[in-house]
């Protein structure tokens, strides 16, 4: 039986591999070996301390609004890995982890939340498409990537990162409707971190879980513990295998909580208690890794200590790389809206300079 | 009177009419236990209780159609766009629907709802959030669009849109939502829609102008004293129906002319003013007429924004050359 109707949304299962404590689920194996899994979770630790090093930026005024992928590393490393390099991947605005993971250098993930339009420039060869604000709007693009990949026989795939409150827009339901129908090799990757700002997920929904709505599209669904890198990796896994053999799409519902503010201009304590986040702290999807890791000899302390430094070092150097981007210039927010300059644009850009010298 | 910025202002308008009105409705994305993103409907959810100032799924199209099923009932709703990027999806509610019912239905079903949404750049926000879609909204049959430039007129005429028999888009500048505090007149009070706002009397040219590039405007007066430039200036107020015969009357006495908008020019809401001062005004103009404005490109990020964004230099550039002609 396949994973997707062992956890056939309706049974209500939530699919789990590493237990809270760092040990695994009966008799499933990991899926990753050492290495690998020594390695994303260095990964991990990076994210976190790039993450908290946006937010800081933010604070000390060298950087614009920014939304913190806190908490939701598990969702965005696993499903990131299980890609390969010329998928196509569409973010809405969280997905620090995933862009990295997709080798979006972190440079130009800053210089996004700095304001500058180069941000949004992925590099040749890197199919991660611009960070995605409008909620929801962007998984219709995946699907028609997807669909295109399919008519031109190629084995590409596509995913879309979206939220819990994303599911309720029109788009969302118009994306799965025509994965359904034209059985596009599509992922839906739905993170669920329990609020959209500070509206709640049962306002969101009057469904049992967000997995389930993938049945009403006859398209595959599946809840997965968000914070569990394991199970993460082995559903979006098996999910990508099945799209890239002809099997069509896939909705898969990432259990997490969002530890930071929804930006930096949210103030959370409007909204959610501590109390409410208690129960979610042992959940860190890296203390979860951290604890297997340190099971089978591979973390300590001293890892941890190197770990952070390496990347802290590493971050260091970006922001100053990335502050050092000399401001943009008038050119650079006329010359890319057409292909060749209108003689409109020409004329107020001519305008533009004057009044500027 | 009270000394408020527009939000408070806001706030209190809303406050005020659903203590007297408990056919009001407010629905939108976190305008419930939150208040707002911006705060406007703080403290609205623990006075009047969570079904009349309620939290929605996310979905803007969801929430001005349901507005408008609520209003065609009896409801007088006011749906809140927590920003003016997140109109558009809506925009197939507002023009097939929303500004069309009365008409369709030969005045047998109306529609007054009120569709609030803090518009137009300036505060350094992300990408959508600087958007300013009023020569769209204006283009579009069966609503009125409304725009107040300081808290006093946002009170006044958030009232007036409330009662209002049709449907309004209330466009509020978020760059000024904090900046101007002014005294807010007390009570039941209302600006008429479809009224221009007279800001300065002057005899040299007249400055037309709207949300908050009025204060640009205002800050352009200030580095023109001494120039002996006698300037009018003129807040819309109301986008539409616009006041024309306000606009008329001062070119009239003027002969000359400054539109300032934050939208990009080419069909912004300048060249409807001008060719409205074309038709009924022609001859009395001594010059041709100056557009400020934003320019056809999508907004800027916030490095580059100020490239974008009409300011005191350019408007006073702008009149400096109309005078000159
Ligand atoms: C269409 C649209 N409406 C409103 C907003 C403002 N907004 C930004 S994020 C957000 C909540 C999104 O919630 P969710 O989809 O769960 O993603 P999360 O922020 O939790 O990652 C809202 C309302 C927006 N960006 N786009
Ligand atoms: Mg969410």
């Amino acid at each position: 039986m396949s994973l997707f109707e062992d956890y056939y949304s309706l049974k209500g299962k939530m699919f789990q591999m590493l237990k809270p404590d760092g040990t695994l689920y009966s008799e499933m194996g990991a899926p990753l070996n050492d290495q690998e899994t020594l390695q994303l979770y260095q990964r991990m630790v990076f994210i976190r301390l790039a993450d908290q090093k946006a937010l800081m930026l933010q604070r000390q005024g060298r950087m614009g609004t920014y939304a913190p992928v806190w908490g939701q590393e598990a969702c965005q490393v696993g499903s990131a890995h299980a890609l390969q390099k010329g998928d196509w991947v569409f973010p809405a605005f969280r997905e620090l982890a995933a862009s990295l993971m997709m080798g979006i250098p972190l440079k130009t993930i800053y210089l996004y939340w700095m304001g500058d339009e180069e941000g949004s420039r992925a590099p040749e060869g890197i199919n991660v498409a611009p960070v995605s604000i409008p909620v929801g709007t962007h998984p219709l693009h995946a699907v028609g990537v997807a669909w295109a990949a399919k008519i031109k026989g190629d084995k590409t795939v596509t995913i879309a990162y979206f939220g819990d409150g994303a599911t309720s827009k029109g788009d969302f339901h118009e994306a799965m409707n025509f994965a359904g129908v034209f059985k596009t090799p599509t992922l839906f990757f739905c993170q669920n971190n329990q609020f959209a700002i500070s509206v709640p997920r049962k306002i969101q929904t009057a469904s049992e879980t967000i997995a389930q709505k993938a049945i009403a599209y006859g398209v595959d669904g599946i809840q997965v513990d968000g914070n569990d890198l394991f199970a993460v990796y082995t559903a979006t896994k098996e999910a990508v295998d099945k799209a890239r053999s002809g099997g069509g799409a896939t909705l898969i519902e990432g259990v997490t909580y969002r530890f930071g503010p929804h930006t930096t201009a949210d103030d959370p304590t409007k909204y959610r208690t501590d109390e409410e986040m208690e129960p979610w702290k042992p959940l860190d999807p890296l203390v979860r890794l951290r604890l297997y890791l340190r099971e089978k000899g591979l973390w300590n302390d001293e890892v941890e200590k190197r770990l952070t430094e390496e990347a802290q070092k590493e971050i260091d150097r970006v922001v100053k790389e990335a502050e050092a981007v000399p401001a943009p210039e008038v050119e650079d927010i006329f010359k890319y809206v057409f292909a060749e300059m209108t003689p409109q644009l020409k004329e107020q850009m001519e305008y533009l300079k004057e009044t500027l010298a | 009177m009270v000394k408020l910025n527009m939000v408070e202002a806001i706030n209190l308008a809303l406050r005020e009419e659903m203590e007297r009105d408990d056919r009001i409705v407010i629905l939108g994305e976190d305008v419930g236990r939150e208040g707002g993103v911006f705060r406007v409907t703080d403290g609205l959810q623990a006075r009047f209780g969570d079904e009349r100032v309620v939290d929605t799924p996310l979905a803007e199209a969801g929430i001005v159609g349901t507005a408008m099923g609520m209003a065609l009932y009896g409801l007088r709703p006011i749906a809140e766009i927590q920003f003016d990027g997140f109109l558009y999806p809506c925009l197939d509610q507002i023009t097939n629907h929303i500004g069309r019912i009365r008409n369709r239905s030969r005045g047998r079903f109306t529609c007054p709802l009120v569709i609030r949404v803090p518009y137009g750049g300036g505060i350094h926000a992300p990408e959508h959030h600087s958007e300013s879609p009023e020569a769209i909204l204006a283009h579009t049959p069966g609503i009125k669009v409304v725009i107040p430039a300081t808290p006093n007129e946002a009170k006044g005429l958030l009232l007036s849109s409330i009662r209002d028999p049709d449907p309004v888009i209330f466009l509020e500048p978020k760059r000024i939502y904090r900046a101007i505090r002014e005294e807010v007149q007390e009570g039941d009070f209302t600006i008429p829609i479809g009224k221009a706002r007279l800001v300065q009397e002057g005899r040299g040219v007249t400055i037309i102008a709207w949300g908050a590039v009025v204060r640009e405007v205002l800050n352009a007066v200030e580095e023109l004293k001494g120039n002996k430039i006698d300037m009018e200036i003129i807040d819309l107020r109301t986008i539409s129906p616009m006041d024309v015969d306000a606009i008329i009357t001062s070119i009239r006495k003027t002969g000359r002319a400054v539109v300032v908008h934050e939208a990009p020019k080419t069909c912004g809401l300048g060249a409807e003013i001008i060719a409205l001062i074309n038709e009924k005004a022609f001859l009395s103009l001594q010059a041709p007429i100056e557009r400020v404005t934003g320019f056809d490109i999508p907004v800027p990020l916030l490095k580059s924004e100020h490239y974008y964004l009409p300011n005191p230099q350019r408007i006073v550039a702008a009149v400096k050359k109309v005078m000159s002609f």
